[in-house]
């Protein structure tokens, strides 16, 4: 069953892959698309909560599948199994469920797109990779997943690929993703070598009865979540993300908000046997996650595009994530995985239905004034917003409210000057959020007529979808994920001193949050001029966070330029031209000087050849008769 | 002077008649005849000493090469043919394609 939920979306990119695209002469409408499209995924959440109440009946004692044998070299079978666990089961469902109303979604948000029957496809294939990587036993199958959720984010993001920078974005995210391939590799080498298998539950029991001497577990540690900070842009590597926003968006929704960021994530969360050892390693996961969620968050207050402020904004929360997972809290890491699924599923899908209503436009500083003109995107983006901004009792405030509760009271890691960022962060993230509300949805309209004209609330494919996610934006934290994950990964130890804290610390973050709502009002309540004055007063660290810190101007000045040097000048230059053409060209040029110098013999005398034959057989007797 | 030494004398000389022929010489067609004139002061110099050794091997030989410069005289004459239908000359000064 586990295969068939994993193959279903496969199905769904074969036929769709040949069928409705140019490649099989678009033999198929709309209509076959759609239904495949969307009804294969659907049926794959079905079968993922038949696998959870079998898993239920069984006592959660974990599925195991063999769909196939890969290989076997020497002894060791290298299988393609997957794994039905507490954990994955979360990760499928929310797998499964977001992407089945997120390609819903699609068929209203794509509709005229004349790429229709290719566009599902890929989001099929996506899927399934999604799939194979949060349900796959050995790290060997999570790999495959991994890379193949990497190719569909690439093929999604230049999915206009006629646009040359969207072509670029889907580059760059790939290119980024492979530095953090590496360490994920050089990590899969070391516990193979340490382990002979590749299977994580194997790994992880190995660590837990003490089997870390064979191997650093923070080694393995730091490689790992160097593959992790690839996928889940983290800080050195979150360059990518916000550029992936080319793709339309609900890939964004996705793929770069729901799913595929959150792997990395996962991958953590799944090798905690191998964290629970690695103090250093889940130290440096603690800072480089809350280092990412605080800048990503500074740079979301001054983005104008409204699909780029919650790009930083999801990877922000992904910092919050890594944040939780640092100080050894997996599970509530994996809370706001889910939580954060559904409002950021939410709030793209509303930003795409604001998109779709405009005719394509993201600048917020050409909107303003939509709550009334298209009230059922802004009600359930605002649900989102207050959701993700943590107030009570929507499901980001559980969530996030948790982490930042274990970043100061963890046993393992947790510490003031953490709390104090991840809760500046939260002030950040509902400033930056309301912000965005209140210049898209509120004041004065600062559209072009024109486009104001046309503006019209999205159809009932659009909307149903934003109030289902609005729904579980809302309840979605009652589901109590850490709890039920408890029994696999135990929430850490907290410092009992700081125990009096919890209380009025939950009172704190929703007086955060109100703050955060209050500062947006403030400055841009009144058509953002307050705002605007701020920025000219701070012009210079106003430029600097529009430029997002230089960081991309910094990469091409230290790598970028220095490679394409090193390419030129020392490989093409020299190495290429002059070092391997050169000594071809220098032998073909000798080949010639010595036939111009020897082919002046050939006169083309027949007397003279003649001459010299005589010549030669006379000395030759000669030579023969003096010396035999 | 007894009989071998003459027959090789006439050999020698039939092979370096043909030889000069054949440096000094410009028509193609006498160059041929010259050359055959070789070949057969060569043949004698074969048939001189198969008979100063009393063996049958140098006389059917000479049957075997006579067979050979025949073909291949009948390969050269069609080769010539050709040439001059390609310049309409018999000078081989015009055959310098080759040069380098």
């Amino acid at each position: 069953m586990l295969t068939l939920i994993v193959l279903l979306p496969l199905l769904g990119f074969v036929l769709n892959g040949v069928l409705a695209t140019q490649l099989g002469g678009n033999r198929v409408g709309k209509n076959f698309v759609t239904v495949v499209g969307c009804g294969l995924p659907i049926l794959s959440f079905l079968l993922a909560v038949k696998a959870l109440l079998d898993l239920q009946a069984g006592g959660y004692v974990p599925i195991v599948e063999t769909a196939y044998r890969w290989a076997l070299i020497g002894r060791i079978p290298f299988e393609v199994a997957f794994y039905f666990d507490r954990l994955s089961a979360v990760m499928t469902l929310v797998v499964t469920g977001v992407g089945s109303v997120i390609h819903i979604y699609s068929v209203g948000y794509m509709a005229h797109d004349k790429s229709f029957g290719r566009f599902f496809a890929y989001l099929n294939l996506f899927l399934f990779f999604m799939l194979l990587l949060v349900l796959g036993r050995s790290m060997l199958v999570l790999f495959v997943g991994w890379e193949g959720v990497g190719l569909a984010s690439y093929l999604l993001i230049g999915f206009w690929f006629d646009d040359l920078a969207n072509a670029r974005a889907g580059k760059k995210a790939f290119i980024t993703n492979r530095i953090g391939d590496a360490g994920f590799l050089l990590g899969m080498f070391v516990l193979y070598q340490a382990f002979g298998t590749l299977n994580m539950d194997s790994i992880n029991s190995g660590f837990a009865i003490g089997a870390a001497a064979v191997v650093p577990a923070s080694l393995v540690g730091i490689l790992l979540f160097i593959g992790a900070t690839g996928k889940s842009a983290q800080i050195p590597l979150h360059v990518w993300l916000p550029d992936a926003m080319a793709g339309p968006t609900p890939v964004s929704a996705l793929i770069h908000a729901a799913t595929m960021v959150t792997a990395g994530v996962y991958l953590v969360a799944r090798m905690s046997g191998v964290y629970l050892l690695a103090p250093e390693a889940s130290a440096v996961i603690a800072i480089v996650g809350t280092a990412t969620a605080f800048f990503a968050a500074t740079i979301a207050i001054v983005q104008t595009d409204i699909k780029k402020v919650l790009a930083y904004s999801t990877v922000s929360q992904l910092g919050f994530m890594f944040l939780a997972l640092g100080v050894g809290a997996y599970g509530v890491a994996i809370f706001h995985v889910v939580t954060h699924a559904f409002f950021k599923a939410c709030l793209f899908l509303g930003a795409g239905s604001v998109i779709h209503a405009l005719g394509g436009e993201q600048d917020v500083r050409k909107m303003g004034g939509l709550w009334k003109k298209i009230p059922l995107t802004f009600w359930t983006f605002l649900i989102a917003t207050a959701a993700i901004a943590g107030f009570w009792p929507l499901a980001g405030f559980w969530s996030k409210d948790e982490i930042i509760w274990f970043a100061l009271a963890s046993e393992r890691g947790g510490s003031p000057l953490l709390w104090a960022v991840a809760t500046l962060t939260a002030l950040m993230t509902a400033f930056y959020m309301f912000r965005l509300v209140w210049l898209t949805f509120f004041g004065a309209s600062r559209m072009d007529p024109e486009v104001e004209h046309h503006v019209h609330e999205s159809p009932l494919s659009m909307t149903g979808v934003l109030v289902v996610l609005a729904a579980l934006s809302a309840i979605g934290g009652f589901i109590s994920i850490p709890h039920f994950l408890e029994p696999m990964l135990p929430l850490p130890a907290t410092h009992e001193s700081l125990h009096h804290l919890e209380t009025p610390l939950k009172y704190l973050a929703m007086a955060i949050a109100v703050t955060g709502v209050l500062g947006a009002w403030y400055f841009f309540g009144d058509g953002a001029k307050r705002a605007a004055r701020v920025a000219q007063t701070f012009a210079g660290l106003h430029r600097w966070l529009s430029n997002k810190y230089y960081i991309d101007e910094l990469y091409e000045r230290v790598i970028g330029q220095p490679l394409v040097w090193l390419s030129d000048a020392v490989f093409l230059r020299f190495s290429d031209r002059r070092v391997i053409d050169g000594a071809l060209n220098g032998l073909a040029a000798l080949g010639q000087r010595s036939a111009g110098v020897l082919g002046r013999v050939q006169t083309g005398s027949l007397h003279l050849y003649a001459w010299l034959v005589l010549i030669g057989i006379v000395g030759a007797l000669l030579w023969s008769w003096r010396h035999v | 002077m007894d009989r071998t030494q003459l027959l090789l004398g006439l050999a020698i000389a039939l092979f370096s008649l043909g030889l000069l022929g054949v440096i000094v010489r410009r028509n193609v067609l006498v160059m041929l005849m010259c050359m055959e004139l070789m070949l057969n002061g060569v043949i004698l110099s074969l048939v001189t000493f198969a008979q100063q050794t009393a063996t049958t091997v140098g006389a059917v030989l000479v049957f075997l090469i006579f067979v050979v410069a025949t073909a291949e005289i009948a390969l050269a004459i069609p080769i010539v043919l050709l040439l001059v239908r390609d310049k309409h000359t018999l000078d081989l000064g015009a055959y310098n394609d080759l040069k380098g």
